[in-house]
């Protein structure tokens, strides 16, 4: 009989901070500059520069911690990890060994499985690197500091996953978390928010742990999902073949399904930390963390509770809108407008949705405003436009955030209710129709809604389609 | 002198610093270093139970910034300290992951 193996995981989680500086120096932490625009001597390492610590890294570092339920370190400073490469002008990441700002909290997670809690070992506060970009043509490297200095937090789980399915449950959790509080928009594909998976195999009852290596290089959650299968198909066979997992950090490559150890020359990991004299030690008051605690916004779980009772809308409506920071808020700021709740959950599960699918965006880049969304809702109540002029609409607002009643009025989209005026095309559809006509008087009825679509085309859409339905059947 | 340094050692701290040290140097090296830790044995002499443990050797802490913008583009400026320049970016020697 085959051996029963067990998969233990942990995660390292870096998230960049959403604060308009860096974490040590008034440099913008703007997305896309041209390359070093966004740089000073404090974040290119110049000799003599002075790092001041951005009191909002400290805040988020907190209002994170706290909703991870950790402990806040009310004292606690920065640390040099001394290592050479390009990436780091000063020869020495700042970041926090000793003392980190959180520790020893944990999420709980929901897999089909039941519930979970994921412990989370400690939160610390650190500085990102510069990025180096490969030189083809002059086989060089090329660095551009501007995110050299952006602030980060690096969140370290214990190793408590035992599968894939745990780890996203648990990665969406704490990205929901963070968005939730504003504390990033945590972005995978684009770097502000990334997993690094330590990963090792054991017997099932074994009582240690195995060897775990690392995996880097990890930008979706798909990618994560398939490489936590790879690397555990990887240990288990060698170690069915008798032989060792190695320590080591490894490169994921999601094209070929398969982990490479990463080259490391002179790694001797042996990062020597010690304090960093240019930085004083951070102490936390009571009531700093009373107020940071006062400021915490409400969070997913709080606010499902609360669309429950506030609102008429179904579990499952309420889990999608809830299940993303940017659609909860379109949901309530529309709701506070029009205080139709219900309208505004079916334009959002809807169209919405629909829309977004069909452009592979997430909600995260919904750019329409609520005043809009809530204008349309309006205007279809009132009944001056009709629900397929309404979809028309709504893909104008979702594409370009246009003014509905201005849409309506300058391209005539209003409703159409004039009964001579309907009557009259009505009477031509039913001349120029006579077989369907015939079909009707027949008893199939399934024909009313051919005419009826017969109608609203030569309406351009825009007929009171009960008014039609009602005409249709008065003439037929 | 009390501590005394193995070859492998010092020469396993000149990799970590990215320095090549010639036979001589490496000599002084080892003498420097032992002496160091032979200080700090001796402040280890002391006894400092019940004396928390110093964090900065300034009695000050929490200094600050505000979350604000306060730096322009000075690219140009600090580009003049590059051994190497090439597209508005250091150039360094290809490095290889």
């Amino acid at each position: 009989m085959s051996k029963q193996y067990e998969t233990v995981i942990g995660l390292e989680v870096h998230v960049e901070l959403a604060t308009k500086t860096k974490i040590f120096c008034g440099c913008s932490t703007a997305f896309g500059g041209a390359p070093n625009t966004h740089t000073c001597p404090v974040c290119t390492g110049m000799p003599g520069s002075l790092p001041v610590l951005n009191k909002q890294v400290v805040e988020y570092a907190m209002a994170v911690g706290l909703a991870t339920n950790c402990e806040i370190n009310q004292f606690c400073k920065f640390d040099r990890k001394n290592y050479f490469y390009p990436d780091n002008p000063q020869n020495y990441q700042i970041s926090q060994l000793y003392l980190p700002i959180c520790h020893d909290g944990g999420i709980e997670i929901e897999t089909a499985a039941g519930k979970k809690v994921i412990g989370i070992h400690e939160i610390h506060m650190e500085e990102d690197a510069g990025k180096l970009i490969h030189d083809e043509w002059d086989d060089c490297t090329l660095v551009d500091y501007n995110r050299s200095g952006v602030p980060l937090i690096e969140i370290v789980s214990e190793p408590d996953m035992r599968s894939a399915e745990e780890v996203i449950a648990y990665l969406d959790k704490l990205r929901l978390i963070v968005q939730y509080l504003g504390a990033s928009d945590c972005k995978l594909q684009e770097g502000s928010m990334r997993a690094d998976v330590n990963l090792s195999v054991r017997e099932v009852g074994a009582e240690k742990f195995g060897t775990r290596t690392e995996m880097k290089n990890l930008n979706s959650f798909k990618a994560i999902a398939r490489a936590i299968e790879g690397e555990r198909a990887r240990q288990i066979e060698l170690l069915e073949e008798g032989r060792a997992v190695v320590q080591e950090t490894r490169r994921w490559d999601d094209n070929k399904e398969y982990s490479y150890p990463m080259r490391s020359k002179e790694d001797a990991h042996d990062y020597r930390y010690f304090p960093d004299p240019d930085l004083v030690p951070v102490v936390i008051s009571d009531e700093w963390l009373q107020a940071v605690k006062d400021r915490q916004p409400e969070l997913r779980t709080e606010k499902l509770e609360r669309y429950r009772k506030e609102f008429d809308i179904p579990q499952y409506d309420a889990e999608i809108l809830t299940g993303a920071k940017k659609m909860a808020d379109l949901f309530e700021e529309t709701t506070a407008l029009c205080g139709k709740p219900k309208k505004v959950s079916n334009w959002l599960m809807g169209e919405t949705l629909r829309l977004l699918k069909e452009e592979g965006a997430e909600p995260d880049a919904l750019a329409f405003s609520p005043e809009h969304l809530a204008k349309l809702i309006e205007l279809t109540d009132a009944g001056t436009i009709n629900q397929t002029v309404a979809k028309e609409v709504f893909e104008k607002i979702f594409r370009e955030d246009i003014d509905p009643e201005r849409y309506v009025e300058e391209h005539g989209l209003r409703m159409v209710s004039d009964e001579g005026l309907l009557r009259a095309v009505v009477e031509q559809v039913i001349a120029a129709n006579p077989q369907s006509v015939a079909d009707y008087r027949g008893g199939k009825d399934r024909v009313l809604g051919f005419l009826v679509g017969q109608t609203m085309k030569q309406m351009k859409g825009k007929a009171n389609p009960g008014a039609v339905n009602q005409l249709l059947r008065e003439l037929l | 002198m009390a501590n005394l340094i193995s070859d492998e050692t010092i020469e396993y701290v000149g990799i970590l610093a990215k320095l090549e040290l010639s036979e001589e140097e490496k000599e002084q090296a080892k003498q420097d270093i032992g002496r160091m830790l032979d200080y700090v044995d001796k402040l280890n002499e002391l006894d400092t139970s019940g004396v928390e443990p110093m964090s900065h050797i300034f009695p000050v802490h929490n200094v600050f910034r505000d979350d604000v913008v306060t730096n322009g583009d000075d690219r140009d400026n600090l580009l003049k300290n590059a051994p190497k320049v090439k597209d508005g970016s250091w150039q360094v020697p290809k490095t290889v992951e």
